[in-house]
């Protein structure tokens, strides 16, 4: 952890998006994980993706439960709303928060602790009811705040820093949210900006829960050999099955392929994401195929990585449960506490 | 690219901006922290190493360190590293004691030096201490040469200039004032020395031949009268005053025309302010001081009236100019009269050697300059060398220092009998700066603090004597601000690529992107595609080699980084190390 600030000198090129923010505007406080921690990279990211999408930084909502990577949101976006929850709770409170305010943005930042072993029932039922939300897992199979205990997303197999194997199954965000609703999954890795900020942004666009499985290796307790999610294992077995690029509303598209293998997705917002497929046998859009096609690569020792799934058309929490989308705070007092008269007729009619 | 290679002394040694800039290479950040310790004498030391003039410099010096200072490019303004020599020598304690000694045994060489200015005094400084003889004869009654006669008192009190001065002089000079050399064959035949440096300076004022030049004595040239104001024979000067040109002479012409009764005072630039020779604090000193300075007007001739100087006649111009800031055209578009008592013509000056006779091997070029060799110093004639303004004509203070560094070294392989081209390269140490974890041996915080200002004496008091020095120096307060503005670009960051895991750390923390993992390419197309676009091509890119993980390459570019440390903080493995870079610059007493 470093004790000074970051230095306020900025580059004379740096440059403005059309709010006149540059990149620095979308930073938070100093870092305190590690030094080389991949979580860092994914804040990095998320700034330069906020950045780029020109997100007024107060239209955000960052949420967190406990770990390493719950203090992501202190690093990024100072300017907007958050809150940190209890561990594995993070996607209850998301769901409060977006019932109660739609129009926000949500971004939950989760580990592999927090959603796939305390959290995992709160991770499956947010994604079962398709909550609105960036949903990021930054994945490294450790518990790196209590010294490297093999977490829940830990391969079969692989060795702690003292040299032992895992001897439990690991679980797959990734397959699991395929399995649960969730209707944006993807994977990525921190070592990777280029997948890694289209990621971002499309999941942030996309309406519906959008699961960002992030590869983030432990620098201090998961990165050496034997260790499947370390920075030298995840390049080496790095396999990008679909290319992501993602265009804003309104932008000019000039991504030009010479392929035509192209696919657009239209989201609801009408920014639309490029999806290039790297290997032919695959459909981001057949849900079963993906996830057969998924588990057949990873029993090979692959880190299956892009834009895996999609359902641009799934209804969202709020289309399901036919609830307000009108923020609560912006509905007159009337029409939230009706009073005990109407409360009674309500009560008549179920009887 | 190719990898860049850091075992070459100017990798490192360009990226310290200020040193790179400085003729003699001065350690700038190193005594700016010695300074910030409170290591005054220390700092001092360090400069004199260097410039040999420290106090001097400190007040007068034309800092090309500072328009090349890296903090201009994050900060607007640089670092005043030119005030902040002055506080360690206003502040140091008594240090003669650390200065250079004679030998009990000399060598018997006997070398002389012609003109006790800063050249000459350089040569002294560097050869007495290995055992020369050195004998300077010096024109004039009084050492310093154009630091004292055109350099104003108000500007550069004279107890400092007899005080560093004397820190050489004391060594064991043999000074000869009021000895002008008439004739450099009398002084080669008759005294047989083994070698001799000619640091005379550049003394000749330009003239102006415009019609009524010769019918007045109230139009001077600028640096002869500066010279008699320094030594009091002249007193005074009329209410209105036209000084012709716009460099560092007319602006001390000015305002010494100020403090002798002029009230009426302006400076006359043919072209465009963007254009004038004058350094900015110099300009802006003289404007505080109620100098009007007077833009586009070229002088056209001299009014005298019943054998009177009445004023002048100047033509209006108008430039045309392009989008480099170059002149294209010009043109008059009218006249304009200035009345006046007075007129100092401040438009250059020139060296000269009635003295020299061109019969000796001393080769003389078509503008009758001494053909001078540019490492060496060295004459057309074996054993005779030039430094100073005489060398190359009117440079400034540091820059005849470093010539007579570079001279001393030449004369030292020529009276030892080796070939003046025989110099030390120059070396550097690297060593780390790494304390603790995230703990430095040098301030690592970015201070966004703006540049302090000098305090000056107030306007009313200034002026009632000549030589009331106007820059008041540092406070205390002014001093702990200002030398943490520095951002210790000698602190390198050294890049160790087989340590490198690409986990982007350093990347992602830089505060302004000056670092970038990528594919390598040719430069012009590598310099578009780093994190922010590298536009400064005389900043250099730091190209490591080829990355053990995907066999991309780490990138610098080396423009705006503030040498913060961040990225050695953040990176895990130790791949990048801050290292305090020190230049081991050869003098004479080096080669042995």
């Amino acid at each position: 952890m470093s004790y000074i600030s970051k230095p306020v000198a900025r580059h004379p090129g740096q440059k403005q998006n059309s709010l006149g923010l540059t990149a620095r505007d979308y930073e938070g406080g100093m870092s305190t994980l590690c030094a080389g921690c991949g979580h860092d990279s994914i804040t990095a990211a998320l700034v330069q993706a906020f950045f780029e999408l020109e997100v007024v930084p107060y239209r955000v909502a960052k949420l967190s439960g406990i770990g390493c990577s719950s203090k992501t949101p202190a690093y990024f976006l100072n300017a907007s709303h958050g809150l940190n929850s209890v561990h594995g709770r993070m996607p209850s409170i998301a769901t409060g928060a977006n019932a109660a305010c739609a129009d926000l943005m949500y971004v939950g930042v989760s580990g592999d602790g927090d959603s796939l072993s305390i959290g995992l029932g709160q991770f499956a039922h947010a994604m079962r009811r398709n909550l609105n939300i960036l949903y990021i897992i930054e994945n490294n199979g450790v518990y790196g705040l209590t010294k490297g205990q093999f977490s829940a997303s830990a391969d079969l197999g692989s060795k702690s820093k003292q040299g032992v194997a895992n001897s439990f199954e690991p679980i797959d965000p990734v397959l699991t949210a395929i399995a649960l609703g969730g209707s944006f999954v993807a994977r990525s890795f921190s070592g990777d900006k280029q997948q890694l900020v289209p990621l971002i942004k499309a999941g942030l666009a996309h309406k519906g829960f959008a699961l960002l499985d992030v590869i983030s290796p432990c620098v201090t307790f998961n990165d050496h050999d034997g260790s499947t999610k370390s920075y030298q294992y995840t390049r080496d077995n790095f396999h990008e099955v679909i290319h992501t690029d993602f265009v804003p509303p309104a932008s000019e598209i000039t991504i030009r392929y010479d392929a035509g293998d192209l696919q657009p997705v239209t989201l609801h917002d009408g920014s639309q994401i490029y999806l290039r497929k790297v290997d032919d046998d695959y459909d981001p859009a057949d849900r079963s195929a993906a996830a057969a096609y998924i588990q057949a690569h990873q029993e090979q020792g692959e880190v299956v990585t892009g834009l895996l799934y999609i359902n641009n058309q799934a209804a969202d929490m709020h289309a399901i449960n036919q609830t307000v989308t009108t923020p609560l705070r912006d509905m007159p007092y009337v029409d939230l506490c009706p009073g005990s008269e109407a409360l009674k007729q309500l009560q008549r009619e179920f009887r | 690219m190719e990898p860049t290679d850091t075992s070459n002394p100017d990798y490192y040694h360009k990226v310290v901006d200020c040193q790179w800039a400085c003729p003699a290479h001065t350690n700038v950040p190193e005594y700016i922290r010695m300074i910030a310790m409170g290591r005054f004498a220390d700092a001092y030391m360090l400069n004199r190493e260097s410039n040999v003039f420290p106090a001097i410099l400190g007040r007068v010096c034309d800092r090309p360190c500072e328009p090349a200072c890296r903090r201009r490019r994050v900060d607007e303004k640089a670092v005043a590293i030119c005030r902040l020599k002055r506080v360690a020598a206003d502040h140091r304690d008594d240090i003669t004691e650390r200065l250079p000694k004679a030998p009990q045994h000399r060598n018997g060489k006997r070398v002389a030096c012609v003109g006790a200015g800063c050249a000459s005094l350089t040569v002294a400084n560097d050869l007495i201490p290995l055992g020369y003889e050195v004998v300077i004869y010096e024109a004039l009654d009084k050492t310093g040469g154009l630091m004292r006669t055109n350099i104003p008192a108000f500007r550069l009190p004279a107890e400092v200039l007899d005080e560093e001065i004397n820190y050489i002089v004391d060594m064991g000079v043999d000074l000869r004032l009021n000895s002008p050399v008439d004739s450099l064959r009398e002084l080669l035949d008759e005294e047989h020395y083994d070698a001799v440096f000619i640091g005379s300076g550049a003394p000749k004022g330009k003239e102006l031949n415009l019609p009524g030049r010769d019918a007045t004595e109230r139009i001077h040239i600028g640096i002869e009268w500066l010279e008699s104001v320094a030594f009091e024979h002249i007193d005074s000067i009329g209410e209105n005053v036209l000084i012709i040109g716009v460099g560092n002479t007319a602006m001390d012409c000015c305002r010494s025309s100020l403090r002798l009764g002029g009230s009426n005072v302006k400076v006359m630039a043919r072209k465009p302010r963007e254009f004038f020779k004058a350094s900015d604090w110099e300009l802006e000193d003289a404007e505080e001081e109620q100098v009007e300075i007077v833009i586009n007007h070229s002088p056209k001739a001299f009014v005298i009236e019943h054998g009177k100087l009445t004023g002048m006649l100047f033509e209006q111009m108008e430039y045309d100019i392009d989008e480099r800031g170059k002149i294209t055209g010009s043109r008059v578009t009218g006249e304009k009269f200035f009345p006046c008592d007075d007129v100092i013509l401040a438009i250059g000056q020139e060296n000269a050697f009635p003295w020299i006779e061109r019969d000796l091997g001393i080769e003389f070029d078509q503008w009758d300059v001494p053909v001078v060799d540019a490492t060496t110093f060295q004459s057309t004639r074996e054993g005779v060398f030039f430094g100073g303004d005489s060398a190359f004509g009117p440079k400034n203070i540091i820059w005849a220092v470093e010539h007579g560094h570079q001279a001393a070294i030449s004369i030292h392989n020529y009276c030892q009998q080796r070939e003046l081209t025989e110099r030390l390269p120059d070396r550097m140490n690297l060593s780390s700066t790494k304390m603790g974890i995230h703990e430095w041996s040098y301030s690592n915080d970015y201070n966004p603090a703006s540049r302090r200002q000098m305090p000056h004496v107030e306007l009313k008091k200034r002026f009632e004597k000549i030589n009331i020095e106007v820059e008041l120096g540092f406070t205390v307060d002014q001093v702990i601000t200002e030398v943490e503005r520095c951002m210790n670009c000698d602190v390198q960051t050294v890049f160790f690529d087989k340590l490198c895991i690409e986990c982007d750390a350093c990347m992602d923390i830089c505060p302004v992107d000056c670092l970038t993992i990528t594919n390598n390419g040719p430069e012009h197309e590598l310099r578009q595609r780093l994190r922010a676009p590298a536009e400064n091509p005389e900043q250099d890119l730091f190209v490591s080699r080829d990355l053990p993980q995907t066999g991309r390459v780490m990138v610098k570019d080396e423009d705006v980084c503030v040498h913060c440390g961040l990225c050695a903080e953040r990176c895990p493995t130790g791949a990048w190390d801050m290292q305090q870079f020190k230049l081991q610059v050869a003098y004479a007493e080096d080669h042995q």
